[in-house]
């Protein structure tokens, strides 16, 4: 009836992974109960729920991301510890099975449900913005994408509690991955979640390619696009390019798992390395699918706050394409130790070393855009700044990766470990915090409180090179990465040093939360009434915050690049405007309803609950197949009711010159 | 359907024409949804290259089992590829007549169409479960393994396509030739013609050079 499902599923003599499912249950529990004695559950349903604004959705992949950097921060400090502790003779508080479980769950949160939604989220919300249009290609689908997205995130979160987490990585190389070495629930989580949450993920990208080069504002040709567009149009073909990858390769493992093929196994003729190779032609491109965006709003931020356009453009948009193009080149530098011989090894590292080419570009370009200007030091040019100095050394020390005798030496040391979260907290998530910082008071109105901000920049920028310094040294001295237990004593001294980095990026998480709480407390004082706080020069400026659910009561017509910085000079913002009826899309529940049943189908796949895999998918497609049959999908809002919300605006919609 | 026959269809386009550049102002819906259904047929052949690789690298590793040459049966394999690439071509026809606003003419190429596809499936379903009993199942061999997963994610995409097919049939008899209606056949018939573009590889790569080795 419930398959594998028993009550030995619950880990009643593990008390870590036991009080903390019950810690969440109950603050989740506790949050239902408070929505429903507040009575909050319609305005939930109907403007969150099933809302197909691109505005509200980027809004929830960001609280999702937000969320979700705590539980992956959680599983970090407990690494951290455990390494800290476990030297010698002691033996820590984490036994390995669990500790495994930590190591795999830290790199799956923290890559797919934390730098993709905050990236994700930071597209939904600007792309149709800037581009000065008034929603995404497929709005509903956006839902859809959002909500499956969701599905994997609950998915991971409750193998915490149900059974247990993958023991193989993030990347879950077989055979160790297969039935015969990981026979229990763990890797079917790791599968079902992602394959998911992947659905998800390929439809945001066919969203945003069919949006950026089919729905731009009058006038808006490709090189008047704001670079933070072009870096989304590239990561997003890149998702469509790459996605596809990881959703084949995990179904090869999946019916390995579960119909006894032979893809990856040891016998029947198969091929791990065929995996390897798989995973990481999707792999790669997905790291540089996460960064592109994050240059995009080191870009922004960049000419705002130095009130100069961006320094060669052109050259910008060029390196951000090359750099597309070149990520998928360069994937078997993950494993230039699996023996493919000197000619391959070196056409990859000379790939890998090449692409730090339009890397260096980028931030050549940024620099002389600073050079001369006025810059305002906020909270997210401190970050971009930060993100340029961590970032050129993370990439220093991939380029030294990319050489593939060293690779044979460092190959799965620490020092790997140290630089890819230089790269990856230097550059997507001090980028996710620039644009937080940045957006936010067009998001909801208000600006973010300053000295807690740059309180928060401090702790992240000091934390992370506390934290991971020492690990490049140790990676030099020898050690591998996942250790559970540490047999070495004389490397006591550098690991209480990465404990110490971890705990000050702590206390930034800490400053960052306070950051919300003052802001939110003082959101009077700190309104903003002119749309425009910075002096921005995109077209998400020139409408107002928040912006009303059309974006913008007539599309703008752009003339330059730059628009709304060319707008203000010419003073067109002052002109009257002429209303016409604007259609918008109607509210859906497909979204949700579609995640519903994802996630029993998803669940019940884990736990072979057969009759409930085809009730669930039956129902995902019937609820798909209802979607597709209307044909109302759009409500109109008339001229006269535009002129009215206008007015009602008036004074927010209109910057001041 | 061509190519040529999408750009030349009409669009409703207020003012100015969306322009490839942009230059215009938001495309019609219908050029974003074919658009949009293309860049996913996209998506889709990266899936399917992921697949055909994963054959190319395995298709020698027949672990003692029977090889592609003992168990390919090219005579059944033409016809199967007949009845697809005929249904396409009927596919094609039926898209034409629903861009004239034919429902009866329309509704008489479907049902080709249909049954084409549906014997295509047929055939190929009956190969397979001749296969299995022989015991040249997807568990015998990481040949066998590659050769059902891509021979059978095409036809789960053709099966798929199928349903979608009565399903789009439904709501031309409900509602009739209306846009809404045009644009999801547009997406279906650009799906089914790509199902036939990889169909074409699985011919080459799988039962031709198979069964010649």
């Amino acid at each position: 009836m419930l398959g594998r499902l028993t009550w030995a599923a619950i880990p009643f003599n593990e008390p870590i992974p036991l009080l903390t499912g019950a810690a969440v249950l109950i603050v989740i529990l506790a949050v239902l109960a408070l929505i429903t004695i507040k009575g909050w559950w319609p305005y939930l349903w109907g403007e969150w729920i099933t809302s197909v604004d691109h505005k509200r959705i980027g809004v929830m992949y960001m609280v999702l991301g937000l969320v979700m950097l705590l539980r992956g921060f959680a599983d970090a400090i407990m690494m951290r510890t455990q390494q800290a502790l476990a030297i010698g003779d002691a033996q820590g508080y984490l036994p390995p099975d669990h500790y495994d479980q930590i190591f795999s769950a830290h790199g799956v949160i923290m890559i797919f449900f934390v730098a993709m939604p905050l990236v994700i989220g930071l597209m939904n919300f600007v792309v149709p913005l800037q581009l000065g249009v008034r929603d995404v290609a497929f709005p509903t689908l956006n839902s859809v994408s959002f909500w499956l997205t969701a599905s994997g995130v609950l998915l991971v979160n409750a193998s915490l509690v149900i059974g247990n987490f993958a023991r193989t990585t993030w990347w879950n190389y077989p055979p160790l991955s297969e039935l015969a070495f990981s026979p229990d629930v763990g890797v079917d989580y790791y599968l079902w979640s992602l394959q998911i949450s992947g659905i998800g993920t390929l439809l945001t990208g066919v969203n945003f390619v069919a949006t950026i080069l089919k729905l731009r504002a009058p006038g808006m040709t490709y090189f008047r696009m704001p670079v933070f567009c072009w870096t989304a149009l590239a990561a997003n073909m890149m998702i469509v390019a790459a996605f596809p990858i990881l959703t084949a390769t995990l179904m090869m493992l999946i019916l390995d798992r579960y119909l006894g093929m032979h893809f990856f196994t040891n016998d029947g003729g198969g091929n791990q390395m065929m995996y390897a190779n798989l995973f990481w032609a999707w792999g790669h491109p997905e790291v540089y699918i996460l960064i592109l965006p994050a240059f995009g709003v080191f870009s922004e931020v960049t000419a705002t706050y130095s009130g100069k356009g961006l320094f060669s453009y052109r050259s910008m948009v060029l390196a951000t394409l090359g750099i597309c193009v070149l990520s998928l080149m360069v994937w078997l530098h993950h494993f230039f130790t699996m023996g493919a011989g000197a000619d391959v090894n070196a056409f990859f590292g000379m790939m890998s070393s090449i692409i730090a080419i339009p890397t260096g570009v980028k931030v050549f370009n940024w620099l002389f855009t600073m050079y001369r200007g006025r810059i305002i030091y906020t909270t997210p040019i401190l970050y971009t700044v930060g993100f340029m100095v961590t970032f050129v050394i993370g990439g220093l020390t991939g380029v030294l990766l990319a050489v593939p005798p060293v690779d044979f030496v460092l190959h799965n040391s620490v020092f790997l470990v140290a630089h890819f979260h230089n790269v990856i907290i230097g550059g997507v998530v001090f980028g996710a915090f620039a644009g937080y910082n940045y957006w936010f008071p067009k998001v909801f109105g208000f600006t973010l409180d300053e000295r807690w901000g740059k309180a928060g920049f401090w702790c992240w920028l000091i934390g992370f090179w506390v934290a991971f310094t020492p690990l490049y040294v140790l990676g030099l001295m020898g050690m591998t990465r996942r250790l559970q237990h540490i047999p070495d004593p004389s490397w006591r001294p550098l690991l209480l040093v990465a404990e110490l980095g971890a705990v000050i990026i702590f206390c930034g998480i800490l400053c960052q939360i306070a950051q919300l709480y003052v802001s939110i407390r003082t959101r009077e004082q700190r309104r903003d009434v002119t749309g425009d706080p910075w002096n921005g020069r995109t077209l998400e400026w020139a409408t107002s915050s928040p912006p009303p659910a059309y974006n913008f009561a007539v599309l703008p017509r752009v003339e330059t690049i730059d628009a709304f910085w060319h707008m203000k000079r010419t003073g067109r913002t002052q002109i009257e405007p002429i209303y016409e009826t604007i259609e918008m899309p109607r509210n859906s529940g497909t979204g949700f309803v579609t995640a519903f049943f994802a996630v029993i189908t998803g669940f019940a796949l884990i736990w072979h609950i057969w009759w409930m895999v085809i009730v669930g998918f039956l129902a995902a497609a019937i609820t798909a197949m209802v979607a597709g049959w209307s044909d109302e999908r759009e409500h109109a809002i008339s001229a006269e009711e535009i002129a009215q919300l206008e007015q009602a605006r008036s004074g927010l919609g209109q910057p001041a010159e | 359907m061509t190519v040529a026959d999408i750009a030349a269809a009409p669009t409703t386009v207020s003012g100015e024409l969306a322009r490839g550049r942009g230059g215009g102002g938001p495309a019609s819906k219908r050029t974003v949804v074919a658009y949009g259904f293309w860049i996913f047929i996209l998506s889709d052949i990266v899936m399917f290259a992921c697949l055909f690789a994963a054959y190319a690298v395995l298709s020698r590793n027949t672990a003692g089992g029977p090889t592609g040459r003992e168990l390919f049966n090219l005579r059944n394999v033409f016809i199967e590829t007949m009845c697809l690439l005929l249904s396409s071509y009927a596919c094609g026809l039926g898209a034409l007549s629903a861009e004239r606003r034919q429902p009866v003419r329309f509704m008489l190429f479907a049902a080709v169409t249909f049954v084409l596809g549906a014997a295509f499936i047929f055939i190929e379903a009956t190969e397979f479960a001749r296969m299995i009993a022989e015991g040249a199942g997807p568990g015998r061999s990481a040949f066998l393994s590659s050769f059902f997963t891509l021979v059978g994610t095409h036809g789960v995409h053709v099966t798929g396509g199928l349903i979608w097919l009565v399903y789009l049939v439904a709501q031309v008899i409900t509602k009739g030739l209306r846009p809404p209606v045009l644009r999801r056949l547009l997406c279906w018939s650009l799906f089914w013609h790509a199902l036939d573009i990889v169909w074409i590889g699985v011919l080459t790569l799988v039962y031709l050079m198979g069964a010649s080795v």
